[in-house]
């Protein structure tokens, strides 16, 4: 029972001391001129599906949950925020080459499709991220057509 | 004492976490380890080539064939890439998947002009990433990115030049058509393997 203490204590303390650990927050009040919105300017429901599906990890601002609060929960979103915004980054897009828009566009196609994105590590909390059927072939078919401008 | 128990339970938690995470981060920094020390050879033969690479570029600086030996591995990996998606081998594709990346990390484009410049980095970014993620993913998303990766390769060697000769080769039935390089006239398909594998046809001979 003693050690059982001890081993509690150690864990507790562990616990406390990493929540003073910084991290660093994806926030942003500015939005480029170079941003995906701002310069193909999308129908009214493709923005809002990009916004609440993509935006979070794939922008210079993210929207984020209250246990962004407590770690390790934090150091988990800082890792996949950084991940994904050197994959893709909205914000950034008119940065971005033809022919890198273009291997961008297909890979966001082919995630979309596959259902790799949104992650399901992402959806679990944020249900309203997940995308229907439908708003799959929407995403999809605009996306495409962008490619296909491009070709 | 019941108190004692949710306790012990919700910390037994938290340390399956944060031990999860020391893991993860464990094994990232070993691989960025041996990143830096595949780097560290690579930039070592690259040196050894140096001189050889410049001598060829001040005698025929003038001469638009005069490809570099940067220029010569990148092809020369993908080359390597293209054969183990030929055996459908997914090790061996991650494998050449990361050895380009290196290379394509290295490439010197100072002998190309200026616009060159600007197109060769563009192109070296964009297929950096798909070497990247050749490097870590299953076999069809390998595939994918190969077919990208191989209209990169194309407009490298638009610009670089070849000394061997290449064959662009084509087949219609992936992805709505797709192109890749070879230094054999024979087809050998990377996109199927063994299922479909003389599917396609000699587009281009590439000199």
């Amino acid at each position: 029972m003693k050690i059982l203490k001890t081993i509690v204590l150690i864990l507790l303390i562990a616990f406390l001391a990493i929540q003073f650990l910084p991290t660093e927050r994806n926030e942003s009040d500015v939005i480029p001129k170079t941003d995906f919105l701002l310069v193909n300017n999308p129908p009214e429901n493709i923005s809002t599906l990009l916004k609440e599906s993509c935006y979070d990890c794939h922008s210079n601002n993210t929207e984020y949950p209250w246990y962004n609060k407590i770690q390790p929960a934090a150091w988990y979103l800082e890792d996949h925020i950084k991940e994904g915004k050197a994959e893709l980054n909205f914000n950034e897009w008119e940065n971005y080459s033809d022919r890198r828009k273009n291997s961008k566009l297909k890979s966001i196609i082919n995630q979309i499709k596959d259902d790799e994105m949104p992650l399901s590590s992402y959806t679990l909390i944020h249900r309203d991220a997940i995308l229907s059927d439908a708003e799959k072939k929407t995403l999809i078919d605009y996306m495409t057509k962008i490619k296909d401008s491009l070709e | 004492m019941k108190k004692v128990k949710v306790t012990t339970a919700i910390l037994a938690m938290a340390f399956v976490s944060l031990t999860a995470m020391s893991c993860k981060d464990g094994k990232k920094e070993n691989s960025e380890d041996a990143m830096h020390s595949e780097m560290n050879h690579d930039e070592m033969n690259h040196d050894e080539g140096m001189n050889h690479d410049e001598m060829t570029v001040s005698n025929d600086s003038m001469d638009s064939n005069a490809q570099t030996t940067d220029a010569k591995q990148v092809l020369a990996d993908y080359m390597t890439l293209k054969e183990a998606l030929v055996a459908t081998n997914k090790d061996d594709a991650a494998k050449a998947g990361k050895k380009l990346e290196n290379t394509l990390n290295g490439f010197d484009v100072n002998s190309y002009t200026a616009e060159q410049q600007t197109e060769l980095k563009d192109i070296i970014a964009d297929a950096k990433e798909h070497a990247e993620h050749i490097g870590k993913s299953e076999m069809d998303h390998q595939r994918e990115h190969f077919k990208t990766l191989s209209k990169d390769m194309m407009d490298m060697v638009a610009i670089t030049g070849t000394e061997n000769t290449l064959y662009q080769q084509f087949c219609p039935m992936y992805d709505g058509g797709s192109a890749w390089l070879s230094m054999e006239k024979e087809i050998k398909n990377p996109y199927y393997g063994s299922k479909m594998m003389a599917c396609g046809k000699v587009q281009k001979e590439i000199n």
